[in-house]
Formats: C-alpha cells, sequence, structure tokens
C-alpha cells in the first residue's frame, strides 16, 4: 500500500480532512466515509451512478482521484436537500415517477442539477444531452425529462421571485 | 484490485516536466501523465496499464483554455470536452470539433477529459481525432528542453504508437479555422448517440473557389490501426467541382484506404459500407451552394 496523503475537501458544506491512498477513487471516498447516497454502478464511466458535482460540475466519481481534489467543493445528492425539504429536482422526480428502482436517481439528479446550473432553460435536446452519460434500465427517460423540466421551471420562478 | 501507484499534482509545467524527465533516467520509474483520467482510470483499475506515479495536471492553469488571433484556434492541453461545447466561438472556428463533442460519451466524461488526452490515448475510435485531422491540426510537444511541432497528420506511427517520447506532453493544439466558402463536417456512427464507442466516424473539410474544390479532408475514425487520412480520396478531389459521380468515385477510394476490422461492434464488411456511404454524404452536403457558398 502506497503512502496516504491527507486531502482536504468541502463536502456538502462541511470541510473534511480526507485521508487516502493516491489510488483511492472520489466514489470509494465518499462511501467510506458515509455517503451511501453516492451509487457504484459500473465502475467505468459509463452508467453515471456515481456522479456528483466538483465545483458545480457533475464528474464521474469512479473516475476521479480523490487525491486530485485538493480544496474542491463536493456536492453529493444528500446535499442539495434544503433542510427538511426537497430540492426541486429531488421534488419533481418523486412527483412525475422519475424513480423506480431509485439507483441511477442520485446520479441522474446531480446530473440535471450541472445543467441547470448552466443553461437554466434547457431544451428537451438539452436535457438529452447532458443526460447522455446515465443509464437507467427502469422508467425509460421520459419521466425523467419531463422532472427536470418541472424543476428547470420552478428553480427559475424562485430566481425572479428573489 | 486497484493498481497502486504514487500521484502528485504539480502546480505548474515546468514541475511537471521535470518530474517526467527525470522517470526517463536510470531509475526506470513509469510516471504516466493524467490529464481527465476517464480512461486512464479505467485501465488502471483494470490492471491493463501500470505505473510507479502518475503527474495530475489539474492544476496547472496555463494549460487550460480556448484562444483564436487571426484565424489561427489553439486549444490548451487541459481543454476539456465540455469547454469546447460551452465557447460560443468553437461552431465556427471547428464545426466538426464541435460535432464530435457533442456525441463525446456522456455529460460527466466531457466535464473531464481532455481533447488531448483523447488524442495521445491513441484509440483508432478516438472521435475528436477524425476532425482535428480534417482541420489540419499540429500538436505542440513539450519537453523540459524546449517544445517541437507535430502535425497530427503525422503523430500516430500505428497502433497506440505516437510521436511522443515519455518526457515530454502535448500542450497545445492548433489549426486554421475553417475558411468562408469551406464545409467541415463530422459524422459518427453508433449505436446511440451518447455513451457509445464509435463504429465508424468521419470528418471531411471541403473549400471551393469558383466552382472548383480547393481543398479536401476525409479523416476516417475506427476503420485502421490509427485514425487517419484518405488523401488519394482527397486527391481525386482537389481541383475538380464536386459532381455526383466524382464523389461517389472518391467515396469508393476511401474504402479502399480504409482497413477495418471485425470486432463486438461491427464487421469489417459493414464498416467498409459505411465508409463509402458516410464520404459520399458528407462530401455531397459539404459541396452543397448553401455550404460551400458554389
Amino acid at each position: 500500500m502506497r503512502e496516504t496523503e491527507t486531502t482536504t475537501l468541502e463536502i456538502n458544506g462541511r470541510t473534511r480532512e480526507i485521508a487516502a491512498p493516491p489510488n483511492q477513487t472520489l466514489l470509494e471516498t465518499l462511501r467510506e466515509h458515509g455517503y451511501f447516497e453516492v451509487k457504484s454502478g459500473c465502475e467505468k464511466g459509463d452508467c453515471g451512478a456515481c456522479a456528483v458535482l466538483v465545483d458545480g460540475e457533475a464528474v464521474d466519481s469512479c473516475l476521479t482521484l480523490t487525491g486530485t481534489l485538493e480544496g474542491r467543493a463536493i456536492t453529493t445528492v444528500a446535499g442539495l436537500k434544503r433542510g427538511e425539504e426537497l430540492h426541486p429536482l429531488q421534488a419533481a422526480f418523486v412527483k412525475f415517477g422519475s424513480i423506480q428502482c431509485g439507483y441511477c436517481t442520485p446520479g441522474l439528479i446531480m446530473a440535471a442539477q450541472s445543467l441547470l446550473n448552466e443553461t437554466p432553460e434547457p431544451s428537451d435536446e438539452d436535457i438529452r444531452l447532458a443526460l447522455s452519460g446515465n443509464l437507467c434500465r427502469c422508467t425509460g427517460y421520459t419521466k425523467v425529462f419531463d422532472a427536470v423540466q418541472e424543476a428547470a421551471r420552478v428553480l427559475r420562478e424562485e430566481e425572479s421571485a428573489s | 484490485m486497484f493498481a497502486e501507484f504514487d500521484l502528485v499534482m504539480p502546480s505548474g509545467l515546468d514541475e511537471a516536466l521535470d518530474i517526467l524527465a527525470e522517470a526517463g533516467g536510470d531509475g526506470g520509474l513509469d510516471v504516466l501523465p493524467l490529464a481527465g483520467g476517464t480512461n486512464l482510470v479505467v485501465d488502471l483499475r483494470a490492471r491493463r496499464v501500470s505505473a510507479d506515479k502518475l503527474v495530475g495536471l489539474g492544476r496547472i492553469a496555463a494549460l487550460r483554455g480556448i484562444e483564436r488571433s487571426n484565424g489561427r484556434v489553439a486549444i490548451g492541453a487541459g481543454t476539456t470536452l465540455s469547454d469546447i461545447l460551452r465557447d460560443p466561438g468553437m461552431a465556427e472556428a471547428a464545426p466538426s470539433l464541435v460535432e464530435s463533442a457533442r456525441v463525446f460519451a456522456g455529460q460527466m466524461v466531457r466535464n473531464t477529459a481532455t481533447v488531448a488526452g483523447n488524442v495521445c490515448c491513441g484509440s483508432p475510435a478516438a472521435d475528436t481525432v477524425p476532425p482535428l485531422l480534417s482541420l489540419d491540426a499540429e500538436l505542440t510537444l513539450t519537453g523540459r528542453d524546449g517544445s517541437r511541432v507535430v502535425p497530427l497528420a503525422d503523430f500516430f506511427l500505428g497502433y497506440q504508437k505516437d510521436q511522443r517520447r515519455p518526457d515530454e506532453l502535448v500542450t497545445k493544439i492548433a489549426w486554421d479555422a475553417p475558411k468562408p466558402n469551406s464545409a467541415n463536417l463530422f459524422y459518427k456512427l453508433a449505436r446511440r448517440k451518447g455513451d457509445a464507442i464509435t463504429v465508424v466516424g468521419i470528418a471531411v473539410t471541403v473549400a471551393a473557389e469558383a466552382g472548383k474544390c480547393t481543398t479536401a479532408r476525409i479523416a476516417l475514425g475506427a476503420v485502421a490501426p490509427v485514425v487517419k487520412r484518405a488523401r488519394e480520396a482527397e486527391a481525386m478531389l482537389e481541383g475538380e467541382a464536386l459532381t455526383p459521380e466524382l464523389i461517389e468515385v472518391a467515396a469508393r477510394q476511401a474504402v479502399e484506404e480504409s482497413s477495418p476490422i471485425d470486432d463486438v461492434r461491427a464487421s469489417a464488411d459493414y464498416r467498409r459500407h459505411s465508409v463509402h456511404a458516410l464520404t459520399r454524404r458528407l462530401l455531397t452536403q459539404a459541396w452543397d451552394p448553401a455550404t460551400v457558398g458554389g
């Protein structure tokens, strides 16, 4: 085992000193520290189940070495929650039945959040492009696209009300 | 299990080059540059690749960015596929590259993977390489003792063999933006638009003047050990008006210049058929008066 290095990460708003060997991926680190909402799927960048935000941009945590992330801010799907209230994306996924077995859901929501960070008013084609790295074997995607459009609308309304 | 290695994250290019240069000495340390890692991390996990040390390039701010001046376009080696899609000027500066970025893997990979990394992986199915070949792109290779510029068309020496020495990094990729009266197109044939490995990927450039083709480029992906230009097919087109008959002949010539294999994604026969059909289609689209201006 190579020497363990310490990396400072901000995870869901909380600063943590993470000790990890150089070959540890962010996926392994997060699950080892109890962030079980981050799912392990293909572990090669095909399925998107492990997606998290790094400084607001979705990445596959299975392809990201923890040691490359010094000082970066990580957001998991649990970090989107607003106190006791669901984030509009989370609420829309529930409302539209965009969740069936649920395994792909954390990754889909993070990929969608990454899109909405840049593109508050996405076209259906924008959504398709943004979610092309997330595999879902239950829903057939249509309900997912509906939920993302609904959440985008809610977030725009919040923005214009603030 | 995951291969073991050390990881260093230099903040400057010189430091990264020093580490790579020292590794090449008698110590015999196996040191690899780590860009986006979307291929390398998978290969390390599967133990298809081993390394004593990785030099992560993610903190070298000078490597990331897109510059355009006087018709010349240059992207730093840290530039990601998403950076290409976000830059509104790229639609004119590299239409084929933008198209390839749209159908490249999925969002999370595009947010991380770099264009230079895609080139350096040396895959015959690398999606950015046919577009860059169709644009006559040049690579800047930098080592501790200086830089050299290598045309991408000369970079690949064979299957996953290229001109980069282990102590060098690709630091820049540059090309001339397409001229007026030209078209630069890419088509990826795959099972799906996203998250799929290319069966055949073709990029073409056609420039025209006074009703004649002045420049033709046809770059073929996933149908030979390396991504390559169909140079004889290109030569048939230059100086001529691209009639449907000539386009047909050139498309057949492009097939002659490919050497596809049977694999899990498609048969060699299907790939040859697709080279013919797609080359003909893209040349026809490119020659459209609306595209090259007649």
